[in-house]
């Protein structure tokens, strides 16, 4: 299923910035497979949700059109080096992702 | 007569065509020229971005994408590859010198006892070889590609170092330039004529990067998700321009491949990078 | 995008069961998060249909919204964008690609600290405005760039 998703978090100046790169095919719905000619039905991250030390941060919902293996970025005022951050997504399968991170 | 020599072989470079008896070097430091003319604003080390030096906005999305690029989880398992011991418990770290880490710049290589280019693909063929395990096929992107792709990132920042030494590396070299100058196919185009003689112009809607600098940043994820080696990309050319494409892993890529990456020395390798 | 969510965020002022429960370490946090997907929105066709369901018809053009996006996108299956809101009270930024199928592209809700920014890469099929739409204080703000799409020859 899916690989891990990659966390960086680093603080600027008061702010953590955090960037997220997810490893999903966010297949549109729209591609024929060339082999079959069939359209390959669409599997997507439609929602995602950031979390600081517990608190939801960022909640995201997403369609097809957003890039295969997504990225995202975001940046937490008052945040500090050592707060925990959170980062799950569930696909329109119902299929879910999750990993933490440290803020540097 | 001097000056009719001069203004000939100056009107030869206008072409971009190398003079028959130069050394390496000199072929290396005449294109070196060639480009410096042709892009005065452009500093050595820009020319590992290629064609993108020639569009901000193109370059801009460039080092956007790879602050944290899509292929990412190719790497991860390029590096798996590059970890798993053989069967007999060796590593590939174990063929290389300094474990794998900054040396793929030395490659290619001429050996003088096999008598033939070596590229870096060759090596871990070797190294695969050595240790009981099947060799890779060149145009296996998959296998080839990925492992590569995570290999030779570990060489990142090191200067392109070709050497060629002794009469049997320079007429490999020779033939590696001649291939890289000779017209072919329907279009009837050498590698030279895009990335020498039109090199910052466009055609069919891409600008044409310079050959210096090209060696430098292979295998690439070209369209973001498809490892691309220096070889086979050599063979998508050559369709391009309707010939039929020769073999990766054979001598006349490997040629090519020494010129190729000759001309790169002292350029500093990055791998792998992102492509449109 | 507020209607028919029921999430952590919305109720963490209140005193929701929910929230006493997470308080009182009797569910964790992550458990009860949920956010809908608000499928009317996603399938919204055209612009106007799209800044409707999501509840930002008639949003005012802002300059406080800066996005950041290429002229013309090297590839149309990876453009970058980044959106900087520089509006007080930023809860939502909203991404829309005019002439995909359907305009839609992204919801960002954002909350204890999250600042007015996001960053990602999206899909485009053919030269369009990127759009973005901010929610702040109640009232809903929109901004454009026109993004060309190519399609390259060679690639080189």
């Amino acid at each position: 299923m899916a690989e891990p998703m990659k966390i960086r978090a680093t603080m600027e100046g008061d702010a953590a910035n955090i960037k997220v790169l997810m490893n999903h095919v966010m297949e549109t719905g729209q591609r024929k497979d060339a082999k079959t000619g069939q359209v390959v039905p669409a599997h997507f991250i439609q929602t995602v949700i950031a979390q600081m030390n517990g608190k939801p941060v960022l909640e995201a919902q997403w369609s097809q059109a957003v890039s295969k293996n997504p990225f995202l970025g975001f940046k937490v005022k008052g945040a500090k080096a050592g707060d925990k951050v959170n980062v799950s997504w569930v696909d329109n399968h119902g299929d879910k992702n999750s990993a933490d991170a440290v803020v540097a | 007569m001097k000056k009719l020599l001069t203004a000939l072989l100056g009107t030869v470079l206008l072409f971009g065509a190398l003079a028959a008896n130069a050394t390496p070097e000199q072929d290396r430091k005449q294109l070196l020229d060639y480009y410096k003319n042709k892009f005065p604003n452009l500093k050595f080390n820009d020319y590992v971005n290629g064609a993108l030096n020639f569009n901000p906005d193109a370059l801009s999305q460039y080092f956007s994408i790879m602050e944290f690029p899509p292929y990412d989880s190719e790497l991860d398992k390029g590096k798996k590859m590059w970890e798993a011991p053989f069967k007999n418990g060796k590593k590939y770290a174990d063929c290389f010198p300094n474990g794998g880490k900054n040396m793929a710049g030395n490659y290619p290589y001429f050996d003088e006892s096999l008598g033939k280019v070596v590229t870096y693909e060759m090596a871990i063929n070797s190294c695969r070889k050595a240790n009981g395990e099947g060799e890779f096929a060149y145009n296996d992107m998959h296998n080839m590609g990925t492992l590569t792709a995570y290999a030779r990132s570990l060489s990142d920042g090191m200067k392109m170092n070709i050497r060629v030494e002794g009469p049997k590396a320079l007429a490999a070299y020779e033939k590696g330039k001649e291939f890289f100058y000779q017209r072919r196919g329907q279009l009837n185009f050498a590698c030279s004529t895009c990335h020498v003689q039109q090199v910052g112009n466009i055609l069919r809607t891409e600008y044409l990067s310079p050959a210096l600098g090209h060696a430098a940043h292979w295998p690439e994820f070209r369209g973001g998700d498809t490892v691309t080696t220096l070889q086979a990309r050599y063979s998508q050319c050559i369709k391009n321009v309707r010939a039929q494409p020769f073999k990766e892993g054979g001598q006349e890529y490997n040629d090519l491949e020494y010129f190729h990456s000759f001309i790169s020395n002292g350029l500093p390798m990055q791998t792998p990078v992102f492509r449109k | 995008m507020n209607s028919k969510r029921r999430t952590f965020l919305k109720t963490a002022g209140g005193a929701s069961s929910i929230a006493i429960a997470a308080a009182a370490g009797l569910i964790k946090p992550t458990e009860v998060l949920a956010v809908e997907w608000n499928k009317a929105a996603f399938e919204a066709k055209g612009v106007p249909d799209a800044l409707k369901a999501v509840g930002a018809a008639g949003a005012a053009d802002s300059k406080d919204i800066l996005i950041k996006a290429p002229d013309i996108a090297e590839n149309g299956a990876v453009v970058p964008i980044e959106v900087t809101s520089k509006i007080a009270g930023t809860s939502a930024i909203m991404l829309m690609v005019e002439k995909n199928p359907s305009p839609l592209t992204a919801n960002f809700d954002l909350a204890h600290g999250a600042e007015g920014y996001v960053s990602t890469r999206i899909k485009m099929g053919q030269t369009s405005n990127v759009r973005a739409v901010v929610k702040a204080g109640g009232r809903s703000y929109t901004a454009i760039k026109e993004v060309k799409v190519t399609i390259g020859g060679c690639g080189g």
